[in-house]
């Protein structure tokens, strides 16, 4: 008679009979808290707001960020800019064949000889027309955005043996040639903000100030690759001729 | 009258009552465990992307620096997802005929932008920046792990708040200096604790109390 009744009670399932077995109270407590997982996670995650380039079903581009109006100065550029040719964003996709517009504004006090303008857009050919004093803080970032940006077709040095070009990218020409030792610094600025030949514009990629400052770097490194020993400060010359740093 | 309860009853009785600390413990375990597994955090599982972008051969093989592409990550909140043109800018001559790029070169065409898959997703209640983490000496490789070697691109950190935490509690255990900032090979040398707090000094990063207010990064 009990043997019966005990495999009767093992054969009832969880919540049959008037009589549940305490494991059923456990397994009830492991669903509840199963459940609290689900709430792990909320709406809190994704807030209906975009992030930067974020998707969106809004518009029919499905761009999230409308594009710049042509022309689009951004807000403060023009004041920050105001000794450079007037940056052109948004201006046209790829290569454009134009000189830069804009004037090198030579009228403002503490601009760094940037007199005897010629034509909008030019600067007068030589070696300090930059429209900020060079300093080595100015070479050094310099150095920096030529590394980034340059370096891959116009390689360390400036002969145009980047990697890429080592890839099969054709091949520029070196910084060290004697049409590009005497160009002067407005072509060196037109080329970056528009593109020369295979080369496209970086106008996205490197900003206005920063592009003086690699004008700045490849001055440097054309000095440098052509530099006698007399051309080395007497207070450096030692340096050099240890091996030391030089700074 | 019928046995209400039966015989084993006795002994899932005790065990529940001497092992209910170590079934709630285990129970706790296993949440844990499964809240930061892969499972949960989608660290380390690759994602597709619609173009075979390789950061393994760009960054590994080609040397080409992070800022190439990401050119915003020093100024601003969003390190930057580079626009197609960058794509073409070496893509114009580069395997400008393969298949592979046909996406890029159509979206360069029709002006189209590539629905390129987000890696790095931070819950939007969480207020990052990625721009005063590298200037405080914060490297790409101690969060996003060593992307050169990424042929596909992964998480390699949970993303999670206690994993933010591990950094803000003790930042002169992950800082470098400024200028290997972008070298992905940086590891932390053996006085990495000395050196660290040298860095914290120099680079007035605040300390651990500050660094873990709420408000720091849910604002």
């Amino acid at each position: 008679m009990s043997r019966a009744k005990k495999s009767k009670g093992k054969r009832q399932s969880c919540g049959s009979g008037r009589s549940r077995p305490p494991y059923c109270n456990f397994a009830f407590c492991l669903t509840i808290c199963c459940f609290l997982f689900l709430s792990c996670r909320q709406d809190m995650q994704n807030q209906p707001r975009y992030e930067p380039l974020e998707q969106s079903s809004f518009f029919n581009d499905g761009r999230s960020s409308r594009q710049l109006v042509a022309g689009t100065v951004p807000r403060g550029a023009l004041r920050e800019n105001i000794f450079q040719p007037a940056a052109k964003i948004g201006a046209g996709r790829g290569q454009i064949g134009q000189a830069a517009t804009g004037q090198p504004a030579n009228s403002q006090p503490g601009n760094n000889q940037a007199g005897n303008v010629s034509a909008p857009g030019a600067m007068p050919a030589g070696l300090n027309d930059f429209p900020m004093p060079v300093t080595a803080e100015t070479l050094a970032r310099g150095q920096e955005q030529y590394n980034i940006s340059c370096t891959p077709c116009h390689g360390l040095l400036g002969y145009g043996d980047g990697m890429v070009v080592q890839r099969g990218f054709p091949r520029p020409p070196s910084y060290h040639t004697e049409q590009l030792r005497s160009s002067p610094n407005s072509h060196y600025y037109d080329v970056i903000t528009n593109g020369f030949g295979r080369m496209w514009n970086y106008a996205d990629q490197v900003e206005p100030d920063m592009r003086w400052a690699v004008i700045a770097y490849i001055r440097a490194l054309q000095i440098s690759q052509n530099a006698r020993l007399d051309d080395v400060p007497q207070d450096q010359l030692k340096n050099l001729r240890t091996g030391g740093q030089t700074r | 009258m019928p046995q209400i309860f039966h015989h084993s009853t006795n002994t899932i009785a005790r065990v529940s009552i001497f092992g209910a600390v170590f079934i709630l413990a285990a129970i706790i375990w296993a949440a844990y465990e499964i809240n930061g597994s892969s499972y949960v955090t989608q660290a380390f599982v690759p994602r597709e992307q619609p173009v075979q972008f390789s950061h393994k051969h760009h960054v590994g093989d080609d040397g080409i620096d992070c800022r190439y592409c990401h050119t915003s990550v020093e100024k601003s909140s969003f390190a930057g997802i580079p626009p197609t043109k960058t794509c073409m800018n070496c893509h114009s001559q580069l395997f400008a005929s393969s298949d592979y790029l046909a996406i890029v070169r159509d979206s360069w065409r029709e002006d189209k932008p590539i629905v390129w898959k987000r890696v790095h997703d931070l819950p939007d209640y969480v207020y990052f920046n990625h721009s005063i983490h590298v200037k405080k000496g914060v490297g790409c490789s101690t969060c996003h792990g060593r992307v050169d070697l990424m042929p596909l691109v992964y998480q390699v950190a949970s993303l999670q708040m206690d994993w933010c935490l591990t950094c803000h509690r003790n930042p002169e255990k992950f800082v470098r200096p400024r200028d290997q900032i972008y070298n992905m090979e940086w590891e932390p040398p053996p006085d990495q604790n000395t050196q660290g707090r040298k860095l914290v000094e120099q680079y007035s990063i605040s300390n651990s109390i500050v660094l873990t207010r709420c408000s720091i990064c849910h604002r």
